[in-house]
C-alpha cells in the first residue's frame, strides 16, 4: 500500500542555523524528499552598487570588504585591479607580490571556514568548524598585524597597498606556513577526509554536471568539481599569478565532497604560492601616490580575479567624475547559488543543507 | 527520637561503605517507635526515592559542566571558565537565565502536551534508576523484571519526545517527532536483542541477579558479551539523540527538531532530561556490562556505590567523545545501519549465547573451564563480524576516487551542445 503524504512548505531560513547569514529556502517537502525549491534573497541587501556611485573611487573601497567578509582582502584587490585598470595605474613589484601573498592568505582563512562549516552542516557538532577556526584565526592574527584589521581589512588600494608589512610579519608567515598550517592541514585531512560518515552524507549529494556548471556560468570549486580545470589566476593571471608555480585541483563527480576536498587541496596549493611569493618578495614602495579624488578618464573597465568563492569579476565605468558612474559586482556567490534548486530538489532536507553548506555562499556577497 | 537519630549518625557516620545502613537504621528506629508495618516500607522507599532524585538532579547540574568542559578540550578551547572556581558555578547561571526567560507557548499548540512532554521526558530517565543496584544490597526496587522494566521506560521517553514535537505545531518540531518514532521503532529491536544475551548467561532479569553474576564468576560482562555492547552502546545513543545519531534534534538540518518551539524552563527541563537519560543509559551500561558495584577486590576498600558511580561517568564519557568527534547520519542511513548491521549481529550474539547457554547446562562442566573459552570464542565473533563489516559490507567509493586530479594549466572538455532550461524546471 503506497503511503499517502502531503507535502508541506517548510522555510529554510532567514533564521536557520545553517543558511550561513539571512538566505532562505523555501522548500516544498514531502515526507523528507525535498519536492521544491524556492530561493528567496534580499535581506542583506544594503544597495551598495548604487551608493557606490555617490562616493570616490578610493571611499568604495571599504564596500568591497563587507561585500565577501569572509574574503575581503580578495574583494578589495578586484575592485582595486578595476579602477587602476580604468586609470592605467602600473602598481610596483612589491606591491604586486603583497596583494598575491595576501589574497591566499584570504583563501586560506575563508577555505578553513568553508569546510569547517561545511562538516558542522554534515551534523559534527562543531568540532570541526573549532579546529578550522583556529587556523583561520592565524591568518587573521597576520592581517592585523599588517593593517590592524582582522576581517574588514580595506588593504588594498588604487596603486598598491595601504601598508607595507612589518617586520616581524615574514619570521611569523615562515612559521605558519612551513610549520603550522600544513600539519594542521594534515590533521584535517586525517580526521575528515576518510571519515565514513562525511563519505556518506556527501558523496553523490548536491551534484553539478559539467553542462550544468558551465551553463549557470559557475565557477570556483563549485565549477572545478564538476571536472572543469579553469582557474582566473591561470586563465587570466593578474598581479604575480603567471610567475607562480601552482596547480589546479580538480574533482571528478561534482558533489559536496569533492567541494570538500578541492578546498582542502586549494588550501594547500596556496601556501606554495605563498611560499614562493615570500622567497621572491622584492624590496621598493609599496605603492604609488594616487590622487584621493582620482579622476579617471572616461571609458569602462571590467577585471576579475579569483575569490575563494569564484569569479568574482568589477565593473566600472567613469564618466570622467570623481565617482564611478556605474559600479557593478559579478558576485560569484549569487550565481553558484543559482543551481541550488537543480541540486537540491529530489533529495533528502538533511542533503539540501549539505548542499547549500557546499556551495559556501556568502549572503553579504549575494545580496550586496 | 532525637537521640536515636544522633546515634545513628555519630555511630555509623565513618561506615559509607553500604549507605543501606543509614537507611536501615531508620527503619529499625521507625519500627522500634512503634510504627506500623507499612510504614517501615513507605520510609524506606522515600528515603531510597529522595537519595535517587538528589542524585539525579546533583548529576544533572554537574553533566552540563562536565560536559561543556570536556567538549570544550576536544574541540581546543577552553569551555565555561568563567563564573567560579573553573567555570564550576556555569550550570547554576544557565539554571538561572532559563527561569528568567519567558516561557513561550504557540497558540495553536495543544497546551496540556506541550506543557507535559518535558515532564514526561524527564520522568522515565529516572525510574530507571530505581532499579540499578548502587551498592550490595543498595537497590530501590529490586525488580525480578528489571531488564523488561529498563526496556518499558526508555521507551517511554521517546514517546514523551514525539508528543512534544507534534504538540507544538511546527513543522521542523513535527520533522524531529517523526524522526523520533521511526528511530523508536527501528532501535528498539537491537536494544532487546543485544540485551537477551545477558540476561541468558545470567539466567535472570534481576539487575541485582546479574551483577552477582559477574561477581561469582570474576569477570565483566562486557568480555563475554562484547558485540552486545557495542550494538547497546550505538542504539541507545541513538534513543539518547546524541550525534551521530542526534536527528530528532538536528540544530543544522531542523533547528532543535522537537524542542523548537520549547523556552525557558520548559526548555531547561528537556535540556536537564537528556543528560539524566544520558547517565541513565550509562548506569545501565555499567550495571549490565562493566559489573555495577562490584569491581574485583577494590569493593572491599572503596565503597560500591562510588565504583558504580565512577563506571557510570566512564560510560559517560563516552558519550561525551562520541558527540564531540562524530558527524550525524542522515536518517535512512541510519535506519538502514539498524536493520541491515544491528538487528542481524544482534541475532547472530543471540544464537552464540543460546549455543553456549546450552552447552554450559548440558555438559555441566565448570564454568571456570567454559567462561575463559566463550570470552575468548565472543570475542574473536565480535572482533570478525566487525572486521567483515568494515571490509566486505560498507559502502564503498571506487567508482569514486577520493583525490582530486591536478592541473597546471587550464584545461576545459568540450561538451556537447547544452540544451536550453526548460520553463518551469527552473523555479522562480
Amino acid at each position: 500500500m503506497p503511503i499517502k503524504s502531503e507535502p508541506v512548505e517548510v522555510n529554510i531560513g532567514p533564521q536557520h542555523p545553517s543558511t550561513h547569514g539571512v538566505f532562505r529556502m523555501v522548500a516544498r517537502i514531502d515526507g523528507e524528499r525535498v519536492t521544491d525549491v524556492k530561493m528567496v534573497v534580499g535581506y542583506l541587501h544594503r544597495s551598495m552598487e548604487k551608493l557606490a556611485e555617490e562616493r570616490t573611487y578610493t571611499q568604495n573601497i571599504p564596500f568591497t570588504d563587507r561585500m565577501d567578509y569572509l574574503a575581503a582582502m580578495t574583494g578589495n584587490l578586484g575592485y582595486c585591479l578595476s579602477v587602476e585598470k580604468l586609470a592605467g595605474i602600473d602598481v610596483p613589484e612589491r606591491a604586486q607580490y603583497l596583494r598575491t601573498m595576501f589574497s591566499e592568505l584570504q583563501r586560506v582563512a575563508s577555505h578553513c571556514m568553508a569546510t569547517g562549516a561545511f562538516i558542522n552542516d554534515c551534523g559534527a557538532w562543531q568540532t570541526p568548524v573549532m579546529y578550522t577556526f583556529r587556523d583561520r584565526e592565524k591568518v587573521l592574527d597576520l592581517f592585523e598585524m599588517t593593517c590592524g584589521a582582522r576581517i574588514t581589512t580595506n588593504y588594498m588600494r588604487i596603486g598598491g597597498v595601504a601598508f607595507d608589512i612589518p617586520d616581524e610579519f615574514l619570521p611569523a608567515l615562515d612559521w605558519l606556513v612551513n610549520d603550522d598550517l600544513p600539519a594542521r592541514f594534515e590533521e584535517l585531512e586525517n580526521l575528515i577526509v576518510g571519515n565514513e560518515i562525511i563519505l556518506m552524507r556527501s558523496r553523490d549529494v548536491g551534484v553539478v554536471t559539467p553542462e550544468m556548471a558551465i551553463n549557470a556560468s559557475l565557477s570556483g570549486p563549485m565549477l572545478r568539481s564538476a571536472g572543469i580545470a579553469w582557474d582566473i589566476r591561470k586563465a587570466d593571471p593578474y598581479c604575480v599569478y603567471d610567475r607562480m608555480n601552482f596547480e589546479i585541483p580538480v574533482g571528478y563527480n561534482g558533489d559536496s565532497y569533492d567541494r570538500m576536498v578541492i578546498r582542502i587541496e586549494e588550501m594547500k596549493q596556496s601556501l606554495r604560492i605563498i611560499r614562493q611569493c615570500m622567497a621572491e618578495l622584492p624590496d621598493g614602495p609599496h605603492k604609488v601616490d594616487v590622487p584621493l579624488a582620482l579622476r579617471p578618464p572616461a571609458g569602462e573597465a571590467y577585471s576579475r580575479v579569483e575569490s575563494p568563492k569564484g569569479e568574482l569579476g568589477f565593473y566600472v565605468v567613469s564618466d570622467g567624475g570623481p565617482a564611478p558612474y556605474r559600479w557593478h559586482v559579478r558576485a560569484p556567490s549569487l550565481i553558484n547559488l543559482s543551481v541550488l534548486p537543480q541540486m537540491t530538489i529530489g533529495q533528502s532536507i538533511a542533503d539540501a543543507i549539505v548542499t547549500l553548506g557546499s556551495i559556501d555562499i556568502n549572503v553579504g556577497e549575494v545580496d550586496r | 527520637m532525637t537521640g536515636a537519630l544522633l546515634t545513628i549518625i555519630t555511630d555509623n557516620w565513618w561506615d559509607i561503605r553500604d549507605l543501606s545502613n543509614l537507611s536501615g537504621a531508620i527503619r529499625d528506629l521507625v519500627s522500634d517507635a512503634g510504627g506500623p508495618g507499612w510504614l517501615v516500607y513507605v520510609v524506606a522507599g522515600l528515603l531510597g526515592a529522595a537519595g535517587i532524585v538528589t542524585f539525579v538532579g546533583v548529576t544533572a547540574i554537574i553533566n552540563i559542566w562536565i560536559e561543556r568542559r570536556v567538549v570544550g578540550r576536544m574541540q581546543s578551547r577552553l569551555g565555561p571558565n568563567r563564573p567560579g572556581p573553573v567555570g564550576l558555578l556555569q550550570p547554576l547561571a544557565d539554571a538561572i537565565k532559563l527561569m528568567q526567560k519567558e516561557v513561550l507557548q504557540p497558540k495553536l499548540a495543544d497546551a496540556l502536551v506541550f506543557t507535559a512532554a518535558p515532564i514526561a521526558f524527564t520522568v522515565p530517565g529516572i525510574a530507571v534508576l530505581a532499579v540499578v543496584p548502587w551498592g550490595r544490597n543498595m537497590t530501590l526496587a529490586s525488580l525480578d523484571a528489571g531488564i523488561v522494566f529498563i526496556f518499558a521506560m526508555s521507551s517511554l521517553a521517546a514517546l514523551a519526545v514525539f508528543i512534544g514535537g507534534y504538540g507544538s505545531n511546527n513543522k521542523y518540531a513535527l520533522f524531529g517527532s517523526m524522526r523520533v518514532i521511526a528511530m523508536l521503532v527501528t532501535y528498539e529491536i537491537p536494544i532487546v536483542m543485544s540485551l537477551l544475551g545477558i540476561a541468558m548467561f545470567a539466567g535472570t532479569m534481576n539487575l541485582d541477579g546479574i551483577v552477582r553474576f559477574q561477581e561469582d564468576h570474576w569477570l565483566f560482562l562486557i568480555m563475554l558479551q562484547p558485540l552486545a555492547f557495542v550494538i547497546y552502546f550505538m542504539s541507545s545513543s541513538a534513543e539518547l539523540n546524541r550525534t551521530p545519531a542526534d536527528l530528532a534534534e538536528a540544530e543544522s538540518e531542523i533547528a532543535g527538531g522537537y524542542h523548537v518551539e520549547y523556552s525557558g524552563m520548559k526548555f531547561g527541563l528537556y535540556y536537564a532530561a537528556e543528560l539524566i537519560n544520558c547517565v541513565t543509559v550509562s548506569a545501565i551500561i555499567a550495571t549490565l556490562f562493566l559489573g555495577g558495584w562490584w569491581a574485583y577486590k577494590l569493593d572491599e576498600i572503596v565503597p560500591g556505590w562510588m565504583i558504580y558511580i565512577g563506571k557510570v561517568y566512564a560510560v559517560y564519557f563516552l558519550f561525551i567523545w562520541t558527540r564531540g568527534t562524530l558527524p550525524r547520519f542522515r536518517i535512512d542511513q541510519l535506519l538502514a545501519f539498524a536493520w541491515k548491521w544491528m538487528t542481524p549481529m544482534a541475532l547472530v550474539n543471540v544464537l552464540m549465547v543460546a549455543a553456549e547457554v546450552l552447552i554450559w547446562e548440558e555438559t555441566g562442566w565448570s564454568a571456570g573451564v567454559l567462561l575463559p573459552i566463550y570470552v575468548v570464542l565472543n570475542n574473536a565473533l565480535a572482533l570478525a563480524l566487525i572486521v567483515a563489516w568494515v571490509r566486505v559490507f560498507a559502502p564503498r567509493f571506487e567508482r569514486f576516487p577520493d583525490r582530486p586530479r591536478f592541473y597546471s594549466t587550464i584545461d576545459v572538455p568540450s561538451l556537447p551542445a547544452v540544451a536550453p532550461v526548460q520553463p518551469g524546471t527552473q523555479s522562480q
